[in-house]
């Protein structure tokens, strides 16, 4: 059954910010949905309001959308481009939620646009509890026993009908947001009480426990002739009670015969089609007893899915670009395999590796946060790896995740009976660290069941580590190393690191090591993912290393760039940099053939169709090593690019240089004069620029003589973080003490030697009430070219990833750009940076201080590409690879004449606004955690407001950020610190004209009734019950402003902190207003901010302009100039 | 010559060489007749994982001649398990042979094809007096082995007593809805099962069965299984086919027994390069239109023509038309036959799967309509 003939155009809806359980898999199955409509010469028009993803590049679409996914602007999109259809199955739970208003508003009918991928009525059975159990009941299956409740007094009558535990779900929220596990009433309270108010419809699930069962995901696809396939079976290594997300998982299932396999898969398609998702695919959870094998169905996702994107890279069945077909009309039989180019896409992979995925989490970011795994997402990436066996596979998994002190490991002194105790009582609780707790338990002598009752891990999975384990113990205490023990060291998935450590030789060791290995010939072979386990040829390379005998790597002719990828998202090192690595691919992909490796499989640059190679490997130096040493072989190899990856690659250029590998672009040596801060230091002094003073400290004492010689307030940070507290901003010698003496407490013990750290603090200058600024810019060795000069809306001190951005800058005078541009192209020049380079400044009273440079693509260069309508990317991996920037003019990738620095008369403004995840993050007793921004970074993603000034664009980017935008009216509660006290009066009477009434505390509110501006009081929290102390004029006399919050009578909080203590009213009111999900602010200069921008959104004139267009205009007006 | 480790038990093995790409259901693979004479190579690294238990074998011993497998699971996890696999090899004398690089290895299989193999291990890679034997030793040894082309197999691994399967499962204790004649070929013990669940009695009857002790059965139709060996050799089979479909018997087999009918219409067979082995093959119903996915163990298939139906070459149109029903998406095999005049109907793979997917299921169903629509027509006459 061929193509629908009657859609020529579709709307796309993307996923927006990248936020927790809703990551970079969406790119990449917006990209490839994109790509599909192209090929099939569908018009395309795309929204998404991040920058940051290649979905929204000008040409993945004919009209691409920057917007906010809201329904009024959505409304006005379709108004204009008049779309024959609107496909919402590849955006995540943001473009299905968003149809699913569309629909229901009347919006698609009204404009003829019919639903593609999934219709209302199925996303309606897939997500709606009651209706999906019906489902579940017509497919001959079982769903957990459950109860529907609006409210807790309906919660306490199930739990007294069900007994505990209970499982709370809330309806139509992703990634599991506001769900977990009540073991009594209290528990109950909190988890169900922001259950029904995270979800829209306010209602929540509570179902029987099903703890510690076995859990299987199956992702299917199915055709409009009804045809089904499964494409992939997941198994979670981590029992129910943890988040898939969250789990260790693995493809395909180990620990279930065939029968009771297929019986999940005749479930999976009862369901499929009782659903009635007819062209597409869905992904479904199982819960299977693992005594009885008792199958319970969990839920399941009427779209693409994180699980897809997993499915996709671990099987090589492009579930995103199938299901896009598939909406157009075609039958899975009609598809052809692109890696066998000889099979249709109606089978079923069969794999012939074994594929593991283990999480990425960022509790370190969250002090205070509860690091419990539980049935609500809290991972923010994932690294996948595939191998010749699960050991293989889980130790390559292991090693891509990239952090210290995860991986197995057999330091320090071997578990004594005492030790293995508390492991295996600490192991009962999920977290993080379980996989590293469970091998030293075993290390220590645990046995197999011991682990099991504490864990619930299948033992097949437990025996396996432990057979790991074993296999260390072999290594470590053979006299000699033998090309036998290292063969099976190697096969067991151990790196060159972890063997020089079990033989005692340290980091060091490593090189040993390998040359040993290279000695006996051990070396990994590189065979190809084919969807088919070898029964067909495979067209696309797609390559993952094993220790094996044959190798399919094929000869190349042209000369090969090897691009090296970020790795696993974290905050910090997120979507941006796959963005950049897949720029460098798609341009050197035109003269050279481009090798991409990456173990993230939410990305588009591990798509296997973007690069002529795909090595899906972990990004640590032995494997980048084998790498290039096996593409030597195959042909001529140009060099390696570090530096779009993020710090990742960046950290091996060193390494990698020594061993004789070609570093493009920026050279090792320029990187370390960028990054050293001594060396950075001689830079800043040769070309005149100044840097603020800084120093650092082993002790108390020479953090008091450093914190006096730079002067109060400096920013404190230990130069080696791991797990602990990361920066803070200090102002006195008692908060100075306080910071040294938790990290003291917080050293291990044995190696704090008499009041003395293991490593430095580092103590810089704060520049307080600083703008902030970021430029971003290219060099080729001659010319600067400045891709965006980003000036931040927060005060410095906050991190520039969580800070909102704007692109032109607003106050900057041109004298000031002119010094940042002299400024920027000094230090390029003085570090010889050849491509990108991102640097951080600060003007405190009109002097410029520079705070960090970054020889590398950093997170802005997709939005200042997207602000300034270039290439920044494509640009500097021509210049890496030795080109100039007047060639890139040349080709159209930059500007012809000016740069990104440069303001023109009507030029729009582009907002950037992070996204924060802290309503993913909770205390052990449930309160959510301080939501203060700071100098660490802890936002997750990004979104970019464009529009005609700065309010508007900055009220965009609320909108996009945060679900229904800024309030335009209701009650203010307003409370700031002694500092900004001057400034309260103005926007106080602001407010006040824009007709929002005002609460305050006590000091806020004598503060403007002294200035003659009404206001509610409202008692303080610790004034008790907050009874006492309050005002008659108060909405409802009596409450406290956290009452207030919870009963819903405020609707934005201003907030600027007076402490971080976690039990002031400041910290109470933020974590209230987290949890009702009210616009908060935190700063004063964001206050400012949001007044101007209240004011937009109540004048409703947004520009709503595709950026092909806004292109238009901005290269026309260049050539008009020029 | 490839090296690995022991596994299952030491010995030496000859025959011929195919793989299987499931990546469930390796006791149902063992304990398949269709099996008997090659040496199953598991492309799925993991093997064993579940161990062995009294309900998933497709007949009472493991038939493959020897077993290839990357990681044999060390440990056996599954609360139906009540065994080993390693111990179910042992026990039953499997030779077999592990950690080893098989994707090379069916990497070269489907580039040369299936081949006779051998796997020596322990005392049977020394002569008797305790030489290593060489390479060129070992390989004439495999040179000995029989050829899978000319194989007469279904001997070895039929029934040698008929037995009878009562109505079961909803029809438990009922009159049978219909009464069957099942030929067994290599059967395997799914079949009848699913037969009896939809209310059959199933007679099953060993491969020397006559005409006449069918119909002495009085059946409402006539299964032929699945089985080993060349289809080429089956000629007192395909003669016992042309007998039931000269009684107006309805008919419909199974894999070898597509074959039989396909020989018995007047089609060859042919042997495919390396076949198809696994629980994940592409079916066309050319009827419906419908695509299911299959469970597959075939290294020969019917050379019939595609597209519309033809009159069977056999017996100057004694047969009337047949057409081909189902075809494999991934290289258009045959994969079944369907009678037009008279009610006959088979397929190449396994709608009773075990190991596989159920999505050709109905395919029982469709044979119980048959027999039924078939004693209607009768009585009506």
């Amino acid at each position: 059954m061929p193509k629908r003939e009657d859609i020529q155009s579709v709307m796309v809806i993307g996923s927006g910010p990248i936020v927790i359980g809703q990551a970079a898999e969406f790119d990449y199955s917006g990209t490839q949905a994109c790509r599909v409509l192209k090929e099939e010469g569908v018009r395309v028009i795309l929204v998404n309001s991040n920058p940051a993803t290649i979905m929204t590049d000008p040409e993945m679409a004919d009209a691409t959308y920057i917007e906010p996914i809201d329904c009024a602007i959505l409304e006005r999109i379709v108004a204009k481009e008049r779309p024959d259809a609107l496909l919402p199955t590849l955006g995540g739970q943001t473009a299905l939620n968003a149809a699913e208003e569309l629909g229901r508003t009347g919006v698609l009918d009204k404009y003829g646009v019919e639903l593609i991928g999934a219709s209302l009525d199925a996303i309606d059975r897939g997500e709606d509890r009651q209706l999906f159990k019906q489902v579940v009941e017509a497919a001959g299956a079982e769903s957990a026993r459950s109860r529907i409740a609006h409210s807790l007094e309906e919660a306490d009558a199930v739990a007294a009908e069900l007994g505990y535990p209970l499982v709370v779900r809330p309806s139509f929220t992703m990634g599991g947001l506001g769900s977990g596990i009540a073991h009594d009433e209290g528990e109950l309270h909190r988890i169900a009480g922001a259950g029904i108010h995270y979800s829209p419809t306010d209602e929540v699930l509570l179902e029987e426990g099903i703890e510690g069962w076995k859990e299987y995901e199956l992702e299917l696809m199915r055709d409009r002739l009804d045809n089904v396939v499964v494409v992939c079976p997941i198994e979670n290594v981590d029992p129910v009670g943890v988040h898939t997300g969250d789990s260790v998982t693995v493809a395909p299932v180990f620990t279930l015969t065939d029968r009771e396999y297929q019986k999940l898969r005749d479930i999976g398609i009862a369901i499929i089609r009782g659903v009635g998702v007819d062209t597409g695919g869905c992904n479904i959870q199982f819960a299977v007893n693992p005594e009885t094998g008792r199958v319970i169905v969990i839920e399941m996702n009427p779209r693409v899915s994180r699980s897809s994107a997993l499915a996709s890279k671990a099987t090589g069945f492009p579930i995103a670009k199938i299901a896009t077909k598939l909406a157009l009309g075609y039958t899975l039989d009609e598809i052809v395999n692109d890696i066998t180019r000889s099979t249709p896409a109606s089978f079923e992979p069969a794999i012939d590796y074994v594929v593991t995925k283990v999480p990425r989490f960022a509790f370190e970011k969250f002090p205070g946060a509860d690091d419990t795994l539980t049935t609500s997402m809290k991972s923010v990436g994932e690294a996948m790896a595939l191998g010749g066996s699960f050991q293989e596979s889980l130790g390559k998994a292991m090693r891509s995740i990239d952090k210290r002190g995860l991986g197995f490991s057999w330091d320090g002194a071997r578990p004594d009976h005492r030790e293995v105790d508390e492991l295996l009582e600490a192991m009962r609780r999920p977290t993080e660290g379980r996989y590293l707790q469970i091998q030293r338990a075993f290390w220590g002598g645990a046995g197999v069941d011991e682990v099991f009752l504490a864990t619930g891990i299948d033992r097949w999975f437990l025996e396996q580590i432990n057979a790991i384990n074993h296999l260390a113990m072999e290594v470590r205490e053979a006299d000699f190393l033998d090309d036998d023990l290292l063969r099976r060291a190697k096969r067991a998935g151990l790196s060159d690191l972890q063997i020089a450590h079990l033989r005692g030789m340290g980091d060091r060791g490593e090189t040993v090591i390998r040359e040993l290995r290279w000695n006996y010939q051990i070396r990994p072979v590189y065979k190809t993912v084919d969807t088919c386990a070898a029964e067909f040829d495979a067209v696309t390379p797609y390559y993952y290393s094993t220790y094996a005998e044959e190798s399919e790597l094929k000869p190349r002719r042209r000369e090969a760039v090897i691009i090296l990828g970020s790795g696993p998202n974290r905050i910090g090192q997120g979507v941006e940099f796959d963005y950049t690595c897949v720029h460098a691919v798609q341009e050197l992909g035109r003269d050279y053939d481009t090798i991409m490796v990456n173990c993230n499989p939410e990305t588009v640059s591990t798509d296997y169709d973007m690069s002529d190679r795909l090595y899906f490997e972990p990004l640590t130096f032995e494997d980048v090593l084998e790498i290039y040493r096996a593409e030597l072989r195959m042909g001529p190899v140009k060099g390696v690019i570090v530096q779009l990856g993020g710090q990742t690659p960046l950290s091996l250029a060193a390494r990698l240089k020594q061993a004789g590998v070609p570093i493009l672009g920026t050279s090792p040596e320029s990187i370390d004069l960028a990054e050293n801060r001594e060396l950075f230091g001689q830079v800043l002094k040769r070309e005149g620029l100044n840097a603020p003073r800084y120093g650092t400290a082993m002790s108390l004492d020479e953090a008091r003589d450093a914190a006096h010689n730079i002067g109060y307030p400096v920013l404190v940070r230990p130069s080696y973080v791991l797990g602990g507290r990361g920066m803070e901003i200090v102002y006195d010698d008692g908060q100075l003490g306080g910071y040294v003496e938790r990290a003291l407490r917080q050293a291990r013990a044995d190696t704090v030697v008499s009041g003395r750290l293991p490593s430095p603090l580092l103590i810089d200058k704060f520049l307080q009430d600083a703008i902030e600024i970021d430029v971003d810019a290219l060099y080729d060795g001659n010319e600067l070219y400045i891709g965006g000069i980003m000036e931040h809306v927060e005060e410095a001190g906050v991190h520039s990833g969580d800070a909102s951005c704007t692109l032109p800058p607003s106050t900057l005078s041109d004298d000031q750009i002119d010094r940042l541009r002299q400024a920027t192209r000094a230090i390029a020049d003085g570090c010889g940076v050849r491509g990108l380079i991102n640097v951080q400044f600060a003007f405190m009273a009109n002097t410029l201080y520079v705070i960090e440079a970054n020889p590398r693509a950093s997170r802005t260069v997709p939005f200042a590409s997207k602000a300034t309508g270039t290439a920044l990317a494509k640009a500097a991996a021509r210049i890496m690879v030795g080109e100039s920037v007047a060639d890139q003019r040349a080709r159209g990738l930059l500007l012809p004449d000016s740069d990104g620095g440069a303001s023109r008369p009507g030029q729009p403004v582009a907002v950037k606004e992070a996204v924060l995840p802290f309503k993913r993050f909770r205390t052990p007793v449930g309160q959510s955690v301080d939501v203060l921004l700071g100098p660490e970074m802890r936002s997750t993603g990004e979104v970019m407001g464009f529009d005609r000034d700065f309010p508007h664009a900055f009220a965009k980017g609320q909108l996009a950020a945060y679900a229904g935008g800024l309030p335009t009216s209701g009650r203010a509660f307003l409370s700031v610190n002694d500092a900004d006290k001057r400034q309260l009066p103005m926007i106080a009477s602001r407010l006040h004209e824009l007709g929002f009434t005002i609460c305050a505390t006590q000091g806020t509110a004598s503060v403007l009734k002294r200035y003659g501006i009404d206001v509610d009081l409202v008692g303080k929290i610790s004034d008790g019950d907050g009874r006492e102390g309050a005002d008659r004029t108060a909405g409802r006399p009596g409450r406290n402003a956290v009452e207030l919050i919870e009963d819903g009578s405020i609707d934005m909080v201003l907030n600027s902190p007076s402490s971080r203590d976690s039990r002031s009213d400041g910290y109470l009111i933020r974590a209230a207003a987290v949890a009702a999900d009210l616009p908060q602010f935190t700063t004063v200069t964001q206050f400012a901010a949001v007044l101007m921008a209240i004011e937009a959104v109540k004048s409703g004139d947004y520009q709503v302009v595709s950026i092909q267009e806004r292109a238009r205009r901005l290269f026309a007006y260049e050539h008009a100039e020029g | 010559m490839y090296a690995g480790d022991a596994y299952g038990a030491l010995g030496q093995t000859q025959g011929e060489i195919v793989f299987s790409t499931g990546m469930t259901g390796y006791q149902e693979t063992l304990t398949d007749p269709s099996y008997d004479r090659q040496i199953v190579v598991q492309t799925f690294p993991h093997i064993g994982d579940t161990g062995i238990n009294g309900e998933d074998g497709e007949s009472g011993r493991v038939w493959v001649a020897g077993y290839v497998v990357r990681e044999p699971s060390p440990t056996v996890s599954n609360w139906r398990s009540d065994g080993s696999l390693d111990g179910l090899l042992v026990d039953q004398g499997i030779v077999g042979i592990s950690h080893m690089d098989t994707r090379r290895l069916v990497r070269h299989l489907r580039s040369a094809g299936a081949m006779r193999a051998g796997i020596f291990s322990g005392a049977a890679l020394q002569a008797e007096n305790g030489r290593p034997l060489t390479t060129g030793e070992l390989l004439e040894t495999v040179r000995r082995t029989p050829r899978m082309e000319g194989s007469h197999l279904t001997g070895e691994v039929s029934a040698t007593q008929a037995y009878t399967l009562e109505p079961s499962g909803d029809f438990e204790g009922s009159a049978p809805v219909c009464t069957v004649a099942a030929v067994d070929l290599g059967l395997k013990a799914m079949t009848p099962r699913l037969l009896a669940e939809r209310g059959c009695r199933v007679h099953v009857l060993p491969v020397t069965t006559t005409l006449e002790d069918i119909r002495s059965l009085h059946p409402d139709g006539v299964f032929f299984s699945n089985g080993p060996g060349d289809p080429g050799t089956a000629d007192r089979e395909v003669d016992l086919v042309r007998g039931c479909l000269d009684a107006g018997l309805p008919l419909f087999g199974i894999c070898l027994g597509n074959q039989l009918l396909g020989r018995a219409l007047g089609f060859g067979t042919y042997k495919l390069k390396f076949g198809h082995r696994g629980i994940n093959q592409p079916v066309k119903d050319l009827t419906s239109g419908r695509v299911e996915v299959t469970a597959h163990n075939h290294g020969f298939a019917v050379d019939a023509p595609l597209g519309g139906p033809v009159p069977a070459p056999y017996g100057g149109g004694r047969y009337g038309r047949v057409r081909v029903s189902h075809v494999d998406l991934n290289d258009d095999v045959v994969e079944g036959l369907e009678c037009i005049d008279i009610p006959a109907f088979s397929v190449q793979y396994h709608p009773e799967a075990a190991a596989g997917p159920h999505d050709a299921i109905h395919l029982f169903d469709r044979f119980v309509g048959l027999m039924k629509g078939s004693r209607e027509d009768e009585a009506h006459a």
